[in-house]
Parts: structure tokens; sequence; C-alpha cells
């Protein structure tokens, strides 16, 4: 091998193994910045920032108090638990439009399950998770046997679902669009806290007692508690991010996407692994569902609309190639506080919150162009 | 090897037909390879070979012809089952992915796994060690395993795909046409490779548009044209410009070398 001198500088390796020990002198020691740049969820933390300052700088002060966090975390938990699920649905290189109308579809099973169904709490949600889960594999089933874009099946689906949750819904209910009344029957009990109101209540009473947090002056917290919805957002963005980076799974969710066949070859089980991202994505909208139907104590046919475009952008902004085999969980985690921080910022400000699509479009296209050129830096396309 | 039968090749395939929709691209192909043998496929330009191995590595399923796997039928479904029959293959295409780590690329589908139950995690410090391992003995000083293998050259890119299916290979190793983009220390480190693999009591088949690679380490000759087998020949019973001439239809390939002043 030809070697040149010029990079001898050469420090100590980053990793501890002993076969490196001997370096490479062709090797300039990778400077942190550059080590940041390989990382794809980059753009996202910088656009939080961004986004962070601006608000810091326009809106009221109470945004940034431990109440505005919370108003600003509750969509972008719900939003992030989608966003996830179509990020590493996105690195194995599928998509899923239907995620949206999925949540008002397992809505309207769950509700019915309950009300119609007479069936308790445990028993509906396991259900309706079990059909979500078929739904999901025949997504995915339809993918890979006809080959089609996953883009125009699960676009068939959007419509699909959206149609028969309506239909659903008029026969649950005998011709309205709304079926009320599932919070009632849905009881209360371990399981429903599990999916419903707030988690973590005893903490924020013990933090106000001690005064680490504000209070009102009869001494309840002016926070009493952490929706659960976050703490689900939080849980699934640690454990997205653990399976894609450090498992097996992982590595074939990047492998599927970044060339089927080459990963086929190499011995990964592309199709099923394409086909558990597709049952995992329809679960997360299915638990959205359950989460915002068991709030709501009712759930309606326009549940979710729009939900998979939304989850789409926060999973780009978050750093995920629309080609795929490139991307990250934790990436689309920010993506989704991002989201979360503008829409209700806004309100914050004095801006008129129309303003808010215009930003999302805006944040949409810096992303993309963004990860773009990361991606031609870190792997030195040429 | 320890566990093949005396007698029973490694691999054997009588009379393997594959087509794919109107086109033949293999019609009626045999040959079989034994532990401890090279068997080179030659062949112009589309006669079949990179078929006939995606035949036996597993991605293509024959549309009819036996498939033995010492002395047993065997229909693979995907090419995981070969690979846990022992046979790795080096595609010509090799089978890569640009966007992920040397690391990743190299253990892709058979990462190393710590732990136990449901959580279980790839042991990264063995599998980094292992790749820089492999690359540097097959002659690559790899600078970073986190590299991604998009901007690794092309002939870097083939020896990851060599060092890997060595390495993954228990019984069987299949090349194809893996020097068409390596240096001339890189060409003889696979060459070596081979000959080692041999020594070791694996079967190799070995693709080369290069009459003296072949030569030099094939036992046996197994020559395609368009789909079918023309013949296999030892070593003893072929010279290498018999072998030359057989491989690209003769006469043609000799006025062509007059008219470059016989350097071909
Ligand atoms: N998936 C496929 N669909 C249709 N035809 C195919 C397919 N794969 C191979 N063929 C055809 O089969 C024939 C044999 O191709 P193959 O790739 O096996 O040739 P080869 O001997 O490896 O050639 P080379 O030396 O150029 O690599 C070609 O005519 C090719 O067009
Ligand atoms: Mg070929």
């Amino acid at each position: 091998m030809t070697t040149s001198t010029a990079d001898l500088a050469a420090g100590p390796s980053r990793s501890a193994d002993p076969a490196a020990e001997a370096r490479d002198e062709r090797l300039r020691r990778v400077s942190l910045i550059a080590r940041l740049m390989r990382r794809p969820e980059l753009g996202a933390v910088a656009g939080l920032v961004l986004v962070t300052i601006f608000f810091a700088l326009t809106a009221n002060p109470a945004m940034f108090t431990l109440a505005g966090l919370m108003t600003v975390l509750s969509p972008a938990g719900q939003l992030g638990i989608l966003a996830i699920a179509a990020a590493l649905l996105m690195i194995g290189g599928e998509f899923d439009l239907s995620i949206g109308s999925m949540i008002a579809f397992a809505g309207l099973v769950f509700g019915a399950l309950i009300v119609v169904g007479d069936l308790p709490l445990l028993a509906a949600i396991v259900a309706t998770f079990v059909f979500a889960g078929l739904m999901g594999a025949v997504n995915g089933q339809i993918v890979i046997r006809t080959r089609l874009p996953s883009f125009i099946v699960t676009l068939a689906f959007l419509f699909i679902l959206r149609g028969l949750s309506l239909v659903g819904l008029k026969w649950a209910t005998g011709g309205s669009t709304q079926l009320r009344g599932i919070g009632d029957k849905a009881g209360e009990g371990l399981i429903r806290e599990l999916f419903s109101g707030q988690a973590l209540e005893p903490l924020f009473a013990w933090l106000a007692k001690a005064d680490w947090i504000a209070k009102f002056p009869n001494g309840t917290p002016t926070v009493t508690g952490v929706p659960v919805s976050i703490l689900w957002f939080l849980a699934i963005a640690a454990l997205a991010t653990y399976v894609l980076l450090r498992t097996r799974f992982g590595n074939w969710i990047f492998a599927a996407g970044g060339d089927p066949n080459a990963a086929r070859n190499s011995g990964v089980p592309v199709n099923l692994v394409k086909t558990t991202l597709f049952v995992l994505t329809a679960c997360a909208a299915t638990l959205v569902a359950i989460l915002t139907v068991l709030d709501a104590g009712s759930t309606d046919a326009r549940r979710g609309f729009q939900k998979e475009f939304e989850a789409i952008i926060a999973a780009v902004i978050g750093g995920c190639l629309l080609t795929g085999g490139y991307g990250s969980a934790i990436g689309a985690f920010f993506g989704a506080i991002i989201f979360g921080m503008v829409s209700i910022g806004l309100t914050y400000t004095s801006f008129d919150s129309d303003w808010f699509q215009v930003f999302l479009g805006g944040m949409l296209l810096l992303a993309v162009l963004f990860n773009n050129y990361i991606r031609r830096k870190a792997t030195g396309e040429r | 090897m320890t566990t093949a039968p005396e007698q029973a090749p490694l691999i054997e395939v009588r009379d393997i037909v594959k087509h794919f929709g109107s086109v033949i691209a293999l019609s009626g192909v045999s040959l079989k390879v034994s532990a401890g043998e090279v068997l080179c496929l030659l062949g112009d330009n589309g006669a079949g070979k990179s078929t006939l191995i995606k035949t036996l590595s597993g991605c293509h399923k024959p549309s009819s012809g036996e498939f033995l796997v010492e002395g047993r039928p065997v229909a693979f479904s995907s090419p995981r089952d070969a690979l846990d029959a022992g046979i790795a293959t080096v595609y010509q295409d090799l089978a890569m992915i640009p966007l992920m780590s040397i690391t990743r690329n190299f253990f892709m589908g058979r990462e190393p796994i710590r732990g136990f139950g449901l959580l279980k995690w790839i042991d990264f410090d063995l599998a980094h060690a292992v790749t820089r391992d492999e690359m540097h003995r097959i002659g690559i000083d790899i600078r970073d395993p986190h590299q991604a293998v998009g901007t690794l050259s092309g002939g870097e890119r083939q020896c990851v795909a060599i060092a890997r299916a060595v390495y993954f290979g228990a019984k069987v190793l299949i090349l194809d046409e893996p020097t068409s983009a390596l240096g001339v220390a890189q060409t003889s480190m696979v060459l070596k490779y081979i000959n080692l693999v041999r020594a070791k009591g694996l079967g190799v088949i070995f693709i080369t548009h290069n009459v003296r690679h072949a030569y030099a380490v094939g036992d046996r000759f197994t020559v395609l044209n368009r789909g079918k087998t023309l013949g296999t020949y030892a070593k003893s019973g072929i010279a290498m410009d018999e072998l030359q001439n057989l491989m690209a239809g003769g006469k043609e390939l000799q006025a062509v070398s007059e008219e470059l002043g016989g350097t071909v």
C-alpha cells in the first residue's frame, strides 16, 4: 500500500481494542465535530436548539415554565410515538401512509369492543393490538409480495381505513360519527392508569413540598404529574434507539432499507424485518389511539387526521432519508419535540398560529437539504 | 474436514436449468466440488456463471435439476439456508451496503451477539476486532471500522466481501470474479487465500476471466457457454492456452491477439 507521511500526527485510537494500536498513518484524528457530523440526528438537535432560541426570544416566558413545557410535550409525545415507528420503517426502506387512519380505525375497534362488545379494558386493549398487528402484517405482505411501492399500497389503506372508520362508527352508534361513553365503561384501575391520565404524581407532590417546583398557595403543585403518553414516548424512544443501534434486528433494519438484495444475499431475513416494522407502526398507531380515546372518553372519525404526514415529517427532520437505510430513532424523538414546540409555542407568541404550517414546511425543506448534505459528507459519496 | 464423508462431493449439481421468464439462463449445467479442491468456473460474459453460483448460494431456486450437498438433496429457500449449510459467497455485485459501516457490513446477517433471553446485543468490540484482523490478513489496513463502506475504494470493498466470505465459509467458498478490481498485491493475496482455504479442506468455486489466475490455483476447470457445460477438465489434462481458447471460443481470439501483437 502506498503511504503518505502527511498525517503522521495521529493521536491515540478512540477504540480500546489492541489491534488498533498500530495506527494507520492515513487516518487523521477524527475530531469530535466530524464524528458528530456523522450522526443522522445532528440536524434535529440543531433544529431544536434554533427553535428553542427563537421562542426564548419571542415567546411569553410562561412557555419555559414546567407547566408550559408539559403543554409543549403533550402533543410531542403522541406524535413522537408515531414518528419513532415511522422512522424505523423508513430506515427499513418503506413508508406507511395509513398510520393516521389506523388511529381512527383502532380507536373505533377499541371503543366498539368496550361499549358494544362489553369487553373488559385489558381484553379490549389486547384484542385491538392483535387486530392492528394483523392489519400491519397485511400491509407488509402486500408490499412484499406485489413489490409495489409501499407509498401506494398504504395510500390505499389511508382511504380504506378512514372510510371503514366512518362506516363502523355509524354502525356502532346507530348513525353518529362519534362513539361516546368509552371512558365511563372502561372503568378505573391499574390498566387504565397505564394508558390515561398522569403519572408520577407522588413525585411531583414531593417536589412541590420541597419547593423544587412551582405550587399554588394551597400547596398543590401547578403541574401535578406527567401525562402517561410522555412516559410512553420516552420509553419507546429509548427502546427504539437501543434496538436500532445495538441489536441484530437493528442492523437488519439498516440493511433491509439500504439494499434489500444485498441484505438478502448476506442472509438477512428482509421480508420478516419489513413485515415486523409494518406491524410495529400499526401497533404504535394503536397505542396512540388507545391513549387519546381513553383521555377523551370517546372516539370519532377524524381522529389521527393527517398524522401520517406529521410523523413522516418528524422522522425526516430527525434525519431519515426518504430512500431508506439511514436515519435515527432519537432523531425522530427530537423531530417530534420540535413539532410540539412550534405548534404550541406559537400560541405563546404574538404570531398568528396560522404560521404553523409555513414554519413546518420550511423546517421540512431545510431538514431534507441538510440531511442530503450530511449524508454525502458522511459517506463520502462520489 | 472431518465431518464430510470421503466420497460424496461437497456440492454437486446435475442438469440444473434456470429460466427467468422467457430467458433461459442455464439449460442443463452439471458440476461438482469436493473437499480440498478448487473448481474454476470459466466462460464468456452472459454464459450463466453468476446465475449458476446464485443458485448454489440460495438466491435463485433452480427451475429443474438436482442439487446435492454432501450427497443429500437440498432446496435452499434463501441465502441464509446456504450460509447455514456452510456455503459462503462473494457475489459479483459484492452485496455490500454503502451507507453502513465496514463492521456492520462484515457481520450483516451473522452478527455476534451477547446477552441472554430477550436482552441480546451485538458484541461490537468483538466485531470491530475481527473485522480489523480479517482485513489486515487480506492486506488491507482499514483506517476505521466505523467508516461507511461507500467511502472505500472498489478494491477495498471487494476485499471486505472476500474477507467476510472466508471468515464465514465453513465448507464451501464461492468467489464470483473476486479479483476484478484488485491491485497486484491484493490479487496475489486472494490467490494465496484460495490456496490456504483449499489446504484447510474447504471446497472452492472460483470464477474468473483471467486464465492465469485460474490456472494458478485451479484443480479442475468447468467451462460454461450459453447456459451449457462445455466440459470439465482436470489441470493435468489441459494446457493454459488450450483453456484460454476454450474460454473465448478459439479462433476469434487468436485473430485479435495477432492484431494486437500477440499480447492478449
Ligand atoms: N434476473 C434475471 N432476469 C433475467 N435474465 C437474467 C437474470 N439474471 C441473469 N439473466 C440472464 O442470464 C444470462 C446469464 O447471466 P449471468 O449473470 O449468469 O452471466 P455471467 O456468466 O455471470 O456473465 P459475466 O461474466 O458478465 O459476469 C444473461 O444473458 C442474463 O441476461
Ligand atoms: Mg457474472
